[in-house]
């Protein structure tokens, strides 16, 4: 559970004061994960440092840092990085403003002069970027530019090419055109955070003349926030569930008492509009690949007649699952998390009332219960700034993600009319492809490692630099899987990594999605990677089980594949398993239809 | 003693030094207080800021020698009207 000064909208005043205290007592917490993190500022850092520190370990995280020399942001990267070498950050942070743009046109600058400043400053950051995201392997988190506080052309600052604003502005469409194209570079929005505070509130000219800092104390406690958001997706800690209760909440009144036609939804009152808008909001993080449930008192029948409304922007088909009775929320929580098979702490709990919420965060610490407030009209900035859904990047797979579990859905249907459940698997016309690590594939393998909490063997976590460094080694025996049925593709669903070393494959990792769990695919997926390491001379498959909160599901995995036990730890915590490759076990048939890429 | 502009300072320092027992006098300084390096300077200046409401002027703070002066400052902030 987060503490309380650390969430939107932040208590300032306790954070900046009793950071040390807060910092002390977060470092108590259990399983925190390493993560080394470079701060290369064009202005003081320390500040940042500390309450970023306080935003992970809320996080789970816990970081060190390498700080650049004051100012030497572009030197520390590009013209000695052997300090910086040695650190190995897994992330290097690039904290520039406005103050760090070095080209600036001058005024009156004609248009061929100010395309060669943005030339020149270009060539300065993708010199920083290149080596940060190329040689030295880490995932670069890159601020794009804030407005100029104060603008000696005035209204024409942002209109005149030379203009700084003009000039800022071009360089933050040239920064998002890179990091579109640098899968590893990710940019910071301090255009739109200092925006959304104000700029008098962002820059404060004393703190900058006095201590170097580019952006103010209160402004420091929204980018470390931001900074934070970010490194969390990266370790893969985004939410994928919205649930949502009804009643005030997706609209105005109780159906239950008002009917259908008395709720408060649409253009004609001022209160209808501001659930009409939340539904949107709602509707867009649906689109992006977030899912939607619902856990709402009610009649279920009542509450489904709701999304009927011809106003109602949301429609039934967008709830993965949907949870109205009259049992308490957060029994209701466990079964939505269930049904979608994610854990609780992918669920955000949205609720205009405070009791309900004060209930699922008390028994369900695990649920993120933003304190939203009994105002819709402001639900959406809630969710927006805690940023429960931060991506580093979309793929194909987020877009697609709510048809996958709609054909869940139905392929659950469909369960209930087979005699037995080979039948089923039969029934569902299955086909994979499984290869090994490609680069196309290497963001979604390390997004799916990051993620994967349930159907994850050893729970390892590697940067998008490690899986490079895998997917190259001659030591190692990668292989990912696809897997479609006639409802649909899945995409891809499983990750299996195994160091050869002296005639066994030691395997560092395997996982899977769970959405594709009970289809026999972890099977193909062993029978590849035998006949891989068969291939490769290897005698024996080692496998190993780590037992976390969260993968009691794989406790027996290898033996349920045929391994036998090699050692077990007395509580259970851990065991190692082999294959002898001399006996290899019976193929599985499940998957009708497998290419091996 | 919390209602004294000492008072509420001592109640800073025990916050940004996360030292509940920490006791300040008028005569304290960056010497006798432990850990007040440059980093914990700039946190003392804004929980001052914020504490009282006031701003300080650049360089204001650079020539004070200790904790009373600092009384001082503020207090002539807190008299005169803005």
């Amino acid at each position: 559970m987060t503490v309380a000064c650390l969430k939107y909208p932040f208590d300032i005043k306790e954070v900046l004061r009793k950071r040390k205290s807060i910092r002390a007592e977060l470092l108590e917490r259990p399983g925190l994960a390493e993560v080394k993190i470079a701060l290369l500022g064009g202005s003081t850092t320390s500040e940042i440092r500390s309450i970023a520190e306080l935003f992970l370990l809320d996080a789970g995280l816990r970081p060190s840092f390498f700080e650049s020399e004051y100012g030497k942001y572009f030197e520390d990267v590009v013209v000695d990085d052997s300090a910086l070498r040695a650190f190995a950050p897994d992330i290097a942070f690039v904290h520039t403003t406005h103050l760090n743009v070095l080209h600036a046109p001058r005024m009156h600058d004609g248009d061929d002069r100010v395309e060669e400043c943005l030339k020149a400053e270009m060539d300065r950051f993708q010199a920083i970027w290149s080596r940060l995201t190329g040689e030295l392997g880490c995932l670069a988190i890159q601020n794009n530019f804030d407005l100029p506080p104060v603008r000696s052309l005035g209204g024409l600052d942002s209109t005149e090419s030379f203009g700084l604003t003009h000039f800022v502005m071009r360089l933050n469409l040239e920064f998002a055109r890179a990091a579109r194209r640098n899968p590893k570079l990710v940019i910071n929005d301090i255009h739109h955070l200092s925006a959304r505070l104000g700029l008098d509130q962002w820059f404060d000219p004393d703190y900058w003349f006095s201590y170097k800092m580019a952006v103010s104390h209160a402004g420091t406690v929204h980018l470390a926030h931001a900074l934070a958001k970010l490194v969390r997706a990266a370790y893969g800690k985004t939410r994928k569930c919205l649930v949502l209760d009804l009643d005030n909440t997706l609209w105005g009144g109780v159906i239950g008492d008002d009917g259908l036609n008395g709720i408060k939804i649409g253009k004609e009152s001022a209160r209808g509009e501001s659930f009409n808008a939340f539904q949107q909001y709602c509707l867009e993080l649906n689109e992006r690949g977030v899912l939607l449930a619902v856990c709402s008192k009610n009649e279920s029948v009542l509450a489904q007649r709701g999304f009927t409304h011809p106003d109602s922007v949301l429609k039934l088909q967008h709830f993965t699952a949907f949870q109205a009775n009259w049992d308490p929320k957060p029994d209701n929580l466990e079964i939505v998390a269930k049904q979608i098979n994610i854990g609780l702490d992918s669920l955000v709990f949205v609720d205009d009332n405070p009791a309900e919420r004060a209930l699922v965060s008390a028994q369900l610490p695990e649920v993120a219960v933003p304190d939203v407030g009994a105002q819709v009209s402001r639900f959406a900035q809630y969710l927006d700034r805690e940023g429960y859904f931060e991506a580093l990047r979309l793929n194909r797979d987020d877009a697609q993600r709510a048809a996958y579990y709609a054909g869940n859905n139905e392929r659950a249907a469909q369960v209930a009319r087979f005699a037995d459940y080979a039948e089923f698997l039969a029934s569902l016309e299955m086909k994979a492809e499984i290869g090994a690590f490609t680069p196309a594939y290497l963001e979604r393998i390390a997004q799916l490692t990051n993620k994967t909490n349930q159907f994850n063997l050893t729970t390892r976590r590697y940067t998008l630099a490690d899986m490079e460094a895998i997917a190259a080694s001659p030591e190692y025996i990668t292989l990912y899987g696809r897997l479609a049925d006639r409802f649909g593709d899945n995409g891809l669903v499983s990750v299996v990594a195994g160091r050869l070393h002296e005639g066994k494959v030691h395997i560092e990792l395997w996982l899977m999605s769970c959405r594709v769990l009970k289809r026999n695919f972890e099977f193909a997926m062993r029978d590849a990677l035998v006949e891989r390491a068969v291939q490769r001379g290897a005698r024996e498959l080692v496998g190993y089980y780590y037992r976390t909160p969260k993968n009691d599901l794989v406790a027996e995995h290898y033996a349920k594949l045929g391994f036998e036990l090699v050692s077990r730890a007395d509580d259970g915590s851990s065991s190692t398993w082999r294959l002898d490759l001399a006996r290899p076990c019976v193929p599985d048939r499940t998957i009708k239809e497998i290419t091996y890429a | 003693m919390p209602e004294t502009i000492l008072g509420k300072l001592q109640l800073i320092f025990r916050d940004v030094f996360d030292d509940s027992r920490l006791t300040i006098g008028r005569e304290s300084n960056a010497e006798t207080v432990e850990g007040w390096d440059s980093l914990a300077h700039i946190n003392l200046v804004s929980a001052i800021e914020q504490e009282f409401a006031v701003r300080f002027a650049l360089g204001e703070l650079e020539t004070l020698k200790n904790v009373g002066e600092m009384i001082d400052l503020i207090q002539s902030k807190l008299t005169v009207p803005a």
